[in-house]
């Protein structure tokens, strides 16, 4: 016939942001290092080689930091001015960066004085970046250019005149050497191609674009500007694909994640969001004390690096995986106990007997089936369960409860079982949740052991510890009601629009009048 | 198609299966159980019920199978009579008239022509058991008022009385006395408890009894549980008794096994316990059969047993301790408080089953479908213990969404309430859990409708509390990008001056909310949750509501607690009119305007059939039930009756069922369910040999429809022909088994002299046999083929006009035959 039914254990709500895997992964990080930058970080960009430093651009000096220093160890701070977007490139042996004097300079990430300094910009460099042969660099500065450089031999191969303002921010494709896109405040993200000398495509953002973003199959392109990120399809010639507005204030930065499912974007409301690649949903929101200006993921994720206005650079590293078998496994049988007769093929005078599957009871519901009441009540009012999961110990006493046997259950125990139940009372006694279901078994106790009360301090100590808790809770309901009854006289004083009103009440369903003798 | 168009209440829902024990015939492949005026003979691989034998006129109150021929049953029952039946074709051998009330029936291997019963004589709780002479007879009908007495002063259940020892002796129980009657000796030993003198309250009295079929040993059953061995009970002074005890409720039934080795109780624990060499450590459990058990039997054989349980189920056990078939019946163990419903999926009477369950029941083949576990727990069968009750269940958006409430209430201020939501899923063709709410309400839970409206694009739902509030829910979209998930949330919360609120009800439409809110209806619209309107007659509390549908849906009807019935127009917000009634039954028919209310007086029970607009009822049947009428419901029809008569129109598309307070379910028919169930099994029967795969049944159908046409046309030129069944000479001979037949030579003249018609007809008429073997030739054949030669025999028809009736017979009784035959399968196709 039907089998045993486990007892089913109460299920309450948990309040405020739901746990879905994309918190969990975005909250499994150690609390942030803060490292104090001399300016506003205007720039962090991580080496895609181990191992994994990363260049943080701040004010007037470049500063390398490996994964786990809180030193940089190295400086760039040959600049005049204040320098711009320190980038790696893909082999992490070169870095770039601009200036607000309008130069470029490429430096070797061992060395000190620059190798190459491109000029020809008249305006602050803002956005320099290194296509996908290694061999150019592209820079977009304040005077509306947008500049394709030669390393070798320094030279300037091209110049885009189409920008109207200023070009503030860029990125080369990954995939091919000649594609780049540019972002301007001139609302417009252009496409150029190192071919044609002109730009291929050109979309509209609406608002001044402050990061974009090429997705590593070049398919995808994410602007950012104003409050607004978009993204757009460039195999279809730049269509629109989502605007996104979650943040209060302009967004100023946008990274991927490792694994390309997920887009981040950090904007000056002090807020990093986790959007979703597929369905463009916000999934997880990190925050920061600061405006935020720049942002990388190291590699697999590992380290969050988040660069704010205050010139405070937040870099959380990943935590470790916990190692959780140190125990000594218990032996297995080997692997060829399960294969035995696996290859048997069915005769024809067999008899197929199935051997029905066995259902995993927990320890307190194999107690149950076989009637061992107060046993069962013993395992969960062990620490570990009452602790953690305080609402398997409360389901299990509505349980034995309903099976008429909770007296049985709670009688014939020492000072120090009784003791264990008390403390699981007290602790949770107070709880609305838990309230009907323990009041009653506090009842059942106070019966039990009223007779043998003053034999035990200890006991003793606990029954006044509860005794105050009623009257305490007494009290706290005594005051909800009252102002439950004030805030009735307030509603009866007001208009009443609307016929129907709705009274929320507040109660914690905690009414029951309790004496607690000791 | 009904000439004789007469009404009558008639049970349905089928009779308690475990009145008495069940009796396996010899070979363990049918099992038989009584049931109400039936013997129902069911098979044990297939759990179907193979026959239906009936011809008692009261309640059937024993069955054996006759010792001396295995193939027959003998019945005894309060209409004074035993009957012996073959239960292979079902057909009643014999009628014995005995002319007392029977109340057990016992057969014994050795007395070959006698059998034994409990009959009362003088005063009415004194029963004796009585052997009685059933004489040799030829006849159908025989009296037999030969009697003689065995003993005296016994109890009337079957189960206080045990033959053992292959009937050298019968032990009997009542209260706390044991009495062996010898029949060789003739003489009787009374052993009586020692304990029992000396406490006033002793809890030990008897409650069954069971023989040993070897040894002489005897085991009996208390009230405290324990189970006493006696053995040497042929000495007064000598005898000794063992002790078992596992059971802590009393003990319900004891059963040896065929050779003795084991002992089988059971009770209200659920458990069958196998005690093994009756010793008290060898035992093995069958736990959990979901009530107490009642009657345990065991098949000659020795393969099976079986134990017939409270809420109406037989489950046959093997030898081995595993449940291999449940024969379940309507399941009237527990009280109804969800009332009737129908499933609109598969038009089955669901309503509250074993405990924390609901059944569905389908009530054209008199079956349970299944058990819906709605609480999930585990059930502890225990005396005065509070079980969680499902105490409302309604469907809604077309069978694709269940609404239950399961309450426990302890103490007053102890109220656990749980309010699920259960979504149909069509892949696993069942209801899963998609919501539990925790205390939906503050207080019990008094009314709960969904929306029906056709247009309605997101399901709503409507409770009612005795706290004052009703709860609008509603479906939302719960998804996000891990998961697709619907969940509902509650909407909208509405009271008025803090009154109870004690019924809901949509409009057909959806548009309107009605809220009675004790005295006064509230109208709500369903669009804003805006009070549009109350009525108040001040008339007591609206025990009913409901709205009017199709042409009446302008009105509402209200029933009160003081007797009034009162109806309400929409449109001008007035009272239309209003009867003084005692209401304790309305309910709407979805398929009409009619609604059936069903009030209460001292005389009984009266059903009312009207319509919201006209106060004049359609139809009045005086005194359908003594007693009084819980629940009704109207279940749709799935073929159309044609009733012409005015006052029974109401009945053509739906029928009226409904639930009186001893849980017997009635309908309103022209005949018995049990009646029309016949054809089906007689079918099964006819056709045994014939495989019953879908695809028969596909083929039934479309040569059932071929021949109605068919028989159409026949039947303007038929001329009215005795059918062979309806001569009664064949019947007889095709109806009584071959081994009571006489010779073959002595039937042979009597039987062709009734197959002669008239003049014209003689020469060709050929034996039956003959035509039978035909015919199942014919039947064999594809379908194509039966259509040919269907299409010439009407040809030949039309050709050769007037003066071939004979011919014309021959091949329309063919035709008939098949017809029939097609007829029926029809019929288990449904």
């Amino acid at each position: 016939m039907a089998g045993y039914k486990p007892v089913a254990i109460q299920t309450y709500p948990v309040l405020g942001e739901k746990i879905t895997q994309d918190t969990l992964y975005w909250n499994n990080y150690k609390t942030p290092v803060q490292i104090k930058e001399f300016g506003a970080v205007s720039k962090v960009d991580f080496s895609p080689q181990p191992p994994y430093n990363y260049a943080v651009t701040a004010s007037s000096r470049i500063h390398i930091y490996g994964r786990y220093s809180q030193e940089p160890i190295k400086t760039f701070s040959r600049f005049k001015d204040t320098a711009y977007c320190a980038t790696f490139r893909q082999d992490g042996r070169l870095l770039v960066a601009g200036s607000e004097d309008g130069g470029v300079q490429l430096f070797d990430i061992s060395g000190r004085a620059p190798l190459r300094q491109f000029e020809g910009h008249t305006k602050a460099v803002h956005t320099v970046d290194f296509t996908a042969d290694k061999y150019h660099v592209v820079s977009g500065a304040d005077d509306y250019t947008v500049k394709l450089w030669d390393i070798p031999n320094s030279k300037e191969i091209l110049t885009f005149k189409e920008h109207s303002d200023y070009v503030r921010c860029g990125c080369a494709s990954k995939l091919n050497p000649d594609l780049f896109v540019t972002g301007s405040y001139d609302h417009t993200v252009k496409m150029f191609d190192a071919r044609t000398s002109q730009s291929v495509i050109s979309v509209e953002h609406g608002q001044p674009v402050e990061s974009v973003l090429l997705f590593p199959s070049g398919g995808l392109l994410v602007s950012a500007g104003g409050r607004y990120v978009k993204v757009w399809d460039m195999l279809k010639g730049g269509q629109l694909l989502v605007s996104l507005k979650n943040h209060h204030k302009t967004v100023t930065c946008l990274c991927l994640s490792s694994s390309g499912q997920r887009l981040l974007s950090g904007s000056l409301d002090r807020k990093v969001k986790v959007y979703s690649t597929t369905s463009y949903k916000v999934v997880h929101s990190l925050d920061y004390a600061a405006s935020i200006l720049s942002l990388a993921l190291a590699h697999e994720d590992e380290t969050i690096v988040v660069g704010m206005t205050n010139g405070i650079l937040s870099v959380k590293h990943r935590k470790s995986e916990a190692k959780k078998d140190s125990l000594p496994r218990r032996r297995r049988p080997a692997y060829r106990t399960f294969i035995k007769g696996k290859s048997y093929m069915k005769q024809r005078d067999d008899i197929l007997i199935n051997r029905p599957s066995k259902k995993h009871l927990e320890l307190y519901d194999r107690d149950l089936k076989n009637f061992r009441v107060s046993k069962a009540l013993d395992r969960v009012l062990e620490p570990s369960c009452t602790i953690k999961t305080p609402e398997v110990t409360v389901s299990i006493i509505k349980e034995l409860n309903r099976r008429g046997v909770l007296a049985n259950a709670l009688a014939g125990r020492d000072e120090k079982e009784i003791s264990r139940v008390l403390n699981f009372l007290i602790r949770n006694l107070s709880q609305p949740r838990f309230a009907p279901v323990l009041i009653n078994a506090a009842e059942i106790i106070i019966d039990i052991y009223l007779p043998v009360i003053g034999q035990s301090p200890v006991v003793d100590k606990k029954f006044l510890v509860l005794q105050g808790l009623v009257e305490k809770e007494i009290d706290y309901q005594r005051e909800l009601l009252e102002t439950l009854g004030m805030m009735d006289m307030l509603f009866a004083t007001m208009t009443r629009k609307d016929s129907t009103l709705v009274w929320q009440r507040t109660s914690g369903g905690l009414l029951e009048n309790k004496k607690v003798e000791s | 198609m009904v000439e004789r168009e007469c009404v009558r209440v008639v049970r349905c829902g089928g009779s308690e299966l475990n009145f008495r024990r069940a009796v396996f015939s010899a070979d363990s492949k049918y099992i038989f159980c009584v049931s109400g005026d039936f013997v129902k003979v069911y098979s044990t691989a297939t759990e179907e019920c193979v026959h239906i034998l009936q011809g008692h006129r009261n309640l059937v109150t024993g069955i054996q199978l006759n010792p001396n021929n295995h193939l027959q049953l003998y019945s005894c029952s309060f209409d004074g009579t035993i009957k012996l039946w073959d239960y292979v074709d079902g057909i009643l051998i014999k009628t014995f008239i005995v002319g007392h009330k029977l109340h057990a029936l016992f057969t014994v291997a050795h007395a070959e022509d006698s059998v034994f019963v409990t009959i009362n004589k003088e005063k009415p709780d004194i029963f004796q058991l009585v052997s009685v002479k059933l004489p040799k007879s030829s006849s159908q009908e025989i009296e037999s008022k030969e009697l003689s007495f065995v003993l005296d002063y016994i109890n009337q259940s079957p189960k206080y009385i045990a033959f053992g020892n292959e009937g050298e002796y019968v032990a009997a129980v009542r209260d706390f006395s044991l009495s062996v009657y010898f029949f060789k000796k003739k003489t009787t030993s009374r052993f009586t408890l020692s304990s029992s003198r000396n406490k006033k309250h002793a809890k030990n009295n008897f409650t069954c009894v069971a023989c040993h079929p070897k040894e002489d040993c005897i085991a009996t059953g208390h009230k405290d549980g324990k189970i006493r061995l006696w053995r040497n009970f042929d000495d007064d002074k000598k005898y000794t008794y063992t002790c078992l005890h596992w059971h802590h409720d009393m003990v319900m039934d004891l059963a040896f096994s065929v050779t003795g080795t084991s002992l089988l109780s059971g009770g209200r624990e659920s458990v069958l316990v196998e005690w093994r060499d009756a010793a008290e450590k060898n035992k093995e459990f069958l736990p959990r059969l979901g009530a107490t058990i009642e009657h345990i039997s065991v098949s000659p054989a020795g393969d099976l047993f079986c134990t017939s349980h409270s809420d109406n189920k037989i489950i046959v056990i093997h030898r081995n301790l595993e449940a291999s078939a449940v024969i379940q019946g309507l399941v009237k163990d527990s009280n109804i408080f969800t009332g009737l419903m129908i499933d609109p999926r598969t038009k089955a009477l669901v309503l509250n089953g074993k405990p924390g369950h609901l059944q569905f029941y389908s009530l054209q083949s008199d079956k349970q479908l299944y058990n819906l576990d709605i609480v999930q727990q585990e059930y502890i069968n225990d005396y005065g213990l509070i079980q969680i009750e499902l105490t409302k269940a309604a469907f809604g958006c077309y069978g694709n969404w269940l609404a239950t409430v399961e309450q426990r209430q302890e103490k007053e201020t102890e109220l656990e309430l749980q309010m699920k939501l259960w979504m149909y899923n069509k892949k696993t063709q069942g209801f899963v859990l998609n919501t539990k709410v925790n205390m939906p309400h503050e207080d019990h839970i008094t009314a709960l409708c969904f929306c029906n409206a056709e247009k309605s694009e997101n399901p709503t739902l409507v409770t009612a509390s005795k706290d004052g509030h009703f709860k609008v829910w509603i479906l939302t979209d719960d998804s996000d990008i891990y998961k697709k998930a619907v969940g509902w949330t509650c909407d909208f919360v509405g009271s008025y001056h803090k009154y109870q609120a004690t019924n809901c009800c949509f409009s057909e439409d959806g548009s309107l909310l009605a809220v009675s809110f004790e005295e006064i209806v509230t109208i709500w619209d369903s669009e804003t949750w805006e009070l549009k309107c109350t009525f108040c007659q001040r008339a007591g509390k609206i025990r009913h509501l409901c709205f009017g549908r199709l042409t009446c849906s302008k009105y509402l009807l209200g029933a009160t607690e003081n007797g009034i019935l009162c109806c309400w127009n929409l449109l001008s917000c007035a009272l239309e009119w209003s009867a003084k009634l005692n209401v304790r039954v309305m309910e709407p028919d979805l398929n009409s305007e009619n609604i059936a209310a069903i009030s209460h007086s001292s005389m009984g029970s009266d059903l009312f059939v009207f319509k919201p607009s006209e106060p004049r009822p359609l139809y009045i049947q005086k005194n359908i039930s003594r007693e009084e009428v819980q629940w009704g419901v109207f279940v749709p029809r799935d073929v159309p009756e044609s009733f012409t008569s005015e006052s029974y129109r109401w009945l053509n598309r739906s029928q009226f069922y409904f639930l009186t307070k001893s849980q017997s379910l009635l309908t309103l028919s022209t005949k018995s369910p049990e009646e029309k169930l016949t054809p089906t099994s007689k079918q099964l029967l006819a056709e045994e040999s014939l495989p019953t795969t879908p695809f028969y049944f596909i083929l039934g159908k479309h040569r059932q429809q071929q021949d109605e046409k068919l028989n159409a046309a026949l039947e303007n030129e038929l001329v009215q022909l005795p059918l062979t069944e309806n001569i009664p000479a064949i019947n007889e001979l095709l109806h009584t088994p071959a081994h009571v037949l006489p010779s073959a030579s002595f039937l042979c003249s009597m039987f062709v002299n009734s197959l002669l018609l008239s003049k014209e007809s003689k020469s060709a008429e050929e034996i039956p046999d003959d035509v039978d073997m035909e015919e199942e030739k014919e039947s064999d054949d594809s379908d194509e083929e039966n259509d040919f030669t269907e299409k010439v025999q009407d040809t030949d028809n039309t050709d050769l006009g007037e003066d071939i009736i004979h011919q014309l017979s021959k091949s329309e009784e063919k035709e008939l035959r098949k017809f029939r035959k097609v007829d029926y399968s029809w019929i288990t196709a449904l």
